[in-house]
């Protein structure tokens, strides 16, 4: 009884962790991304040797870098406690949604009611398929 | 959106699942880790699942930074999601498991939300920094 509460409130925090530093991650990410522009055209233009050593110089991608291997070990750690079942649909569908909230505050996106519909649906669609 | 936009968010939405799937198999193979021996988590990435795991995350990565190269985090996101149906419809028809209607309303919404924000143009925002000739960066204006 004790042992199944420890394992749920460890699953949640888990999967709170895994939120609020993949949400992080993600801005800090596109951010960066956006600054260095189109990979593909870039490669082509310059190299791949050039985009990596690009990627790796940008200050935004280190610090999403450092957010994501928080969410990569947080995911771990709620997966020695609970379920995939539960732990990836739950913070998946949190993502996204949290997402749409950081993306339009920190990188100024037009979150329009289609993209607002796609996050909640897919958020939705997360949860009953794991159910 | 071209042929090779589709393919890298393909990559984004068969990877992600995948690797997760290779983590889990692995973190059960590990057993519980208590708050109290964190560091044991560094030493979970040696058992071969959780390697295998780790190498599909990679790709991942790697197809999820060169589609936020060009779309909107909140484009990428929901069109890339598609790899929870792919599973779904693996699990059904190649593993032959029972897919229970509240699971198949699941796979409806999904598909749906990818839907409505594929429709849509995949950056909203400021355009992409390019690469001038003399290597400094430049805002592109259209």
């Amino acid at each position: 009884m004790i042992r199944h509460a420890i394992s749920n409130l460890n699953g949640w925090l888990a999967i709170l962790a895994i939120v609020l530093s993949s949400s992080a991650g993600d801005v800090l990410l596109s951010r960066a991304m956006k600054q260095i522009g189109d990979l593909g055209e870039l490669r082509r233009k310059r190299g791949l040797g050039f985009v990596i050593s690009r990627i790796l110089r940008n200050r935004y991608f280190l610090m999403g870098v450092v957010c994501m291997a928080i969410s990569f070990y947080s995911l771990l750690f709620g997966l020695s406690w609970n379920d995939v079942s539960l732990i990836g649909p739950a913070a998946a569908s949190l993502t996204f949604v949290a997402n749409a909230f950081a993306a339009k505050i920190f990188l100024h996106e037009r979150v329009d009611h289609r993209r607002w519909a796609a996050a909640l649906f897919v958020a939705a669609g997360v949860v009953l398929m794991a159910l | 959106m071209n042929l090779r936009k589709y393919l890298v968010l393909a990559g984004v939405s068969v990877f992600a699942p995948l690797g997760d799937s290779f983590l889990s198999y692995g973190m059960k193979q590990v057993g519980n880790i208590s708050l109290r021996n964190i560091p044991d988590l560094l030493l979970a990435i040696a058992n071969p699942w959780v390697g295998l795991g780790i190498i599909f995350l990679l790709g991942f990565f790697a197809s999820y930074m060169t589609a936020l190269s060009w779309a909107d985090l909140t484009y990428v996101l929901p069109a890339s999601s598609l790899g929870y149906v792919l599973l779904a419809l693996i699990a059904r028809f190649a593993l032959h498991e029972q897919i229970s209607l509240t699971r198949w309303f699941g796979i409806a919404l999904v598909s749906t939300g990818v839907g409505f924000v594929t429709s849509g143009p995949e950056l909203t925002g400021r355009p992409p920094q390019h690469l001038a000739n003399d290597g400094s960066v430049a805002t592109e204006h259209s």
